[in-house]
């Protein structure tokens, strides 16, 4: 393992793998003394772009449980006219001995090129990529979606897959790198999922995608969602003509209280509420449904920092054998990124 | 008569790939073809295997002169050209200062005659700093030592319709053209890629085809209405060679031009996030470069143009989105068009040669270029090999640009020899001299 850049490319086994890791931090995070002295001495550099103070605190309080060394390096703006380039901040960051860097940035890609190029030697984490992917935010809602459903099946989360389960990811799919890792990963694990949004924020070649694509939340809830994942709305979709008003989203697209009451009333006890936060309370998801049992928003912020710890851990520790079962789904083969991501 | 050219015996050329004869150039012009030619202290150059082809016509050249020398020169882009097999290159006009006045077309074309590679045809503005407001001294720049007869926004699309049509219409006082960037700004803001299959992936903001297209569909009308010549830059879809047939077969008085890059290249490379196959307009899919090849074949598609965009290293080497946009072409167009048309069998070299070179020097009023290959014409000539195979390294280009999306790729074809008015500015696969007396030789149009 030498990148975690993407889930497009992620295979069945190394998903596995890392979740299955996760499981076992998840116990170090439960004792009194939180911590383990796996990557003492390691320096991992949690460079952000862009502003994320909840990424950017899981992947520290992951790195330091791991005994790491942490460095953020807060670079905002780099542009070649507006100040340091990503070559000589990357340059800069090898020189002094970062083993891994968790890259944040607006600009789709950019951490594959840290990736591609002899910038850098250290391994690189993709905390999110412009609207391209979301690495460990994917796996992070796969873990606990998996702990979900292997608590229903009555058996351990250890080794299991997704099969079966009926997933909706509902928003702005066209900006959102949380939906865009989501449908590669949790295809990979052998979901089942649609997406949900107003045609104005699907991508053109959305057909292609593993996946359903659906204009009506009601229908697809009515046919059955084990899992619904509301995605946030950001502010300037507002006035670009995606939608004729934040009210007309919220009554078609938004997971509302009539929409909590409708999975009581269809029989779907089982159903939880997933978001990836920060919640537009009001928007895209009502109060109501945020703070229900059925919301896990929580336990998807625990579970982040024991994916990371995860992620951290299988690229800095040295294994890198690569499992030879479970290559990637056709899709995935149809369609591949050019540089391995795990 | 320029009487230092010297004379040149070229033993076995096929002209056009046809039968191999001898060509005797002396003087600036081919004094005569035949077989078993000989002339008392003529230079014999032996062409076997070699095709013998016009000088080649590039209507659209970034040499970034004057105003980003750390790109490009006009002394090292004509380099690139004469070893790219070119005896002209129209100058696009998006340096700095823009070239929308006489005096900048003229800095450009003595700068052309002072390198003495090729001719330097100066492309002036549309518009005033290429702003899109208000219409640049066209008639002054058409006027002037460098004889504009194309002029281009090139970069940006003269969008406002209004303009647009005042522009057709007033070059026609002079047999201008106006060559259009067709790119509607509103739906390419923020553009990144062709939008579709991969964008969607990659989460890169989208270039739709029907931005090139509407504008080509509006333009070929206008075109029409006022009865004027329009020329459209790097069509890059399927969709536009459509409009462009569909304009053609009714009559209306338009060319078009594709690039070497989107006749091979594919949107597919941009999984690589590597910024050298970031481009406007971007690399499109399977399906368009198959649909560029048949109007190019046809004749849909008048001419190939390379496009060549050099850039600093450092414009290239950073994020995806913060990267300029551009690729460079000079020296590997040849080899790129033989790839994909010429080895494909869709075109032949007669044909290569109206692509390349007659139909451009027409399109650009180049009276003196682009033409036969006959006894008494000006010696404007390339010896090709089309045997050879050669690895794109840009680090051995002539281009200061090390931009070539070809990197590392094998290409069939190699430019031997690049005869300019008589004179050879590329021998023997290696650039040789600039033309002795280039800068008291009359350029261009007559």
């Amino acid at each position: 393992m030498k990148h975690l850049l993407s889930t497009e490319d992620l295979s069945l086994s190394n998903a596995i793998r890392i979740l299955d890791t996760a499981e076992e931090m998840s116990a170090v995070g439960e004792r009194e003394v939180k911590k383990l002295p796996a990557l003492r001495g390691r320096t991992v550099v949690n460079l952000f772009f862009e502003d994320s103070t909840r990424t950017r605190i899981s992947f520290e309080a992951a790195a330091k449980r791991l005994s790491a060394d942490v460095i953020n390096f807060a670079a905002k703006g780099s542009s070649v006219s507006k100040g340091e380039s990503l070559k000589d901040t990357a340059q800069t960051l090898s020189a002094m001995g970062a083993d891994a860097v968790v890259i944040r940035h607006w600009a789709s890609g950019a951490p594959h090129r840290l990736a591609a190029t002899d910038w850098i030697d250290a391994a690189v984490i993709n905390a999110g990529d412009g609207t391209h992917e979301h690495p460990t935010q994917a796996l992070l809602d796969a873990f606990t979606m998996r702990r979900h459903w292997a608590r229903l099946a009555g058996t351990g989360s250890e080794g299991a897959d997704l099969k079966g389960m009926r997933v909706a990811i509902a928003g702005d799919v066209l900006h959102s790198r949380v939906a865009r890792s989501n449908v590669w990963l949790l295809r990979t694990l052998g979901a089942e999922v649609t997406l949900v949004a107003p045609p104005t924020l699907l991508p053109v070649g959305v057909e292609k995608w593993p996946c359903s694509v659906s204009y009506d939340l009601d229908q697809t809830l009515a046919n059955g969602v084990d899992a619904m994942m509301m995605l946030r709305v950001q502010g300037e979709r507002m006035n670009a003509s995606f939608f004729p008003s934040t009210r007309e989203y919220s009554r078609r697209w938004g997971f509302d209280d009539n929409r909590l009451r409708a999975l009581d009333d269809l029989g779907m006890t089982d159903t939880i509420i997933m978001h990836p936060g920060p919640m537009n309370r009001g928007l895209e998801i009502s109060a109501a449904a945020a703070d229900s049992p059925r919301s896990t928003v929580l336990a998807q912020v625990r579970n982040g920092v024991s994916v990371r710890m995860a992620a951290l851990y299988l690229l800095l520790s040295g294994d890198t054998r690569e499992p030879a079962a479970h290559r990637a789904p056709a899709y995935a083969a149809a369609a591949p990124s050019t540089k391995e991501s795990i | 008569m320029a009487a230092n050219t010297g004379t040149y015996l070229i033993q076995g050329a096929a002209i056009l790939g046809g039968e191999p004869a001898d060509l005797l150039v002396r003087d600036g012009i081919i004094a005569e073809i035949g077989s078993g030619l000989s002339a008392d202290g003529a230079t014999v150059i032996d062409a076997t295997g070699l095709v013998a082809l016009p000088g080649m016509v590039d209507v659209h050249t970034h040499l970034r002169e004057p105003g980003r020398e750390d790109a490009e020169t006009v002394e090292t882009g004509t380099r690139a050209a004469a070893l790219g097999g070119y005896t002209a290159v129209h100058a696009m006009a998006n340096s700095t200062p823009v070239a929308d006045t006489a005096g900048v077309v003229e800095q450009v074309y003595t700068l052309g005659r002072a390198a003495g590679w090729v001719d330097v045809r100066p492309v002036g503005a549309v518009t005033v700093g290429l702003a899109g407001e208000q219409l640049a001294e066209l008639g002054a720049m058409a006027d002037s030592r460098a004889r504009v007869r194309m002029f281009s926004d090139d970069g940006i699309c003269v969008h406002d319709p209004v303009l647009m049509r005042r522009a057709l219409e007033y070059v026609k006082a002079f047999d201008g053209v106006v060559a259009q960037h067709a790119q509607e700004p509103r739906l390419t803001a923020g553009a990144q890629m062709n939008e579709g299959d991969v964008s969607a992936v990659l989460g890169l903001t989208g270039w739709p085809a029907v931005a090139e297209e509407s504008i080509i569909a509006r333009d070929v009308l206008l075109a029409r209405h006022v009865g004027s010549r329009l020329h459209v830059c790097h069509v890059s879809t399927a969709g536009s060679v459509e409009i462009i047939r569909w304009a053609k077969e009714r009559g209306i008085d338009v060319t078009a031009e594709v690039t070497p890059h989107h006749l091979l290249l594919t949107d597919d490379l941009v999984r690589s996030y590597d910024p050298v196959f970031k481009v406007n307009p971007p690399l499109r899919t399977d399906a368009d470069v198959q649909a560029l090849r048949a109007g190019l074949a046809d004749g849909t598609i008048d001419v190939v143009g390379t496009d060549h965009a050099p850039h600093p290293s450092e414009h290239k080497e950073c994020e995806w989105a913060q990267a300029a946009m551009g690729m460079t072409g000079l020296e590997t167009a040849l080899s790129v068009v033989q790839h994909a048309m010429i080895d494909t069998g869709l075109m032949t070299w007669a044909d290569f040669a109206r692509v390349t070179s007659t139909a451009a020097a027409k399109i650009g009023r180049l009276s003196d270029q682009g033409r036969p290959i006959e006894a008494g014409e000006p010696a404007n000539l390339i010896l090709v090999d089309p045997a050879a195979r050669w690895t794109v390294d840009p680090f051995q280009m002539a281009t200061m640009g090390r931009n070539s999306p070809f990197k590392g790729r094998e290409l069939p074809g190699k430019v031997v020899a690049t005869f300019f008015r008589g004179h050879p500015t590329v021998l023997g696969g290696a650039l040789n001299t600039p033309h002795p007396e280039a800068a008291a030789t009359p350029a261009g149009a007559a």
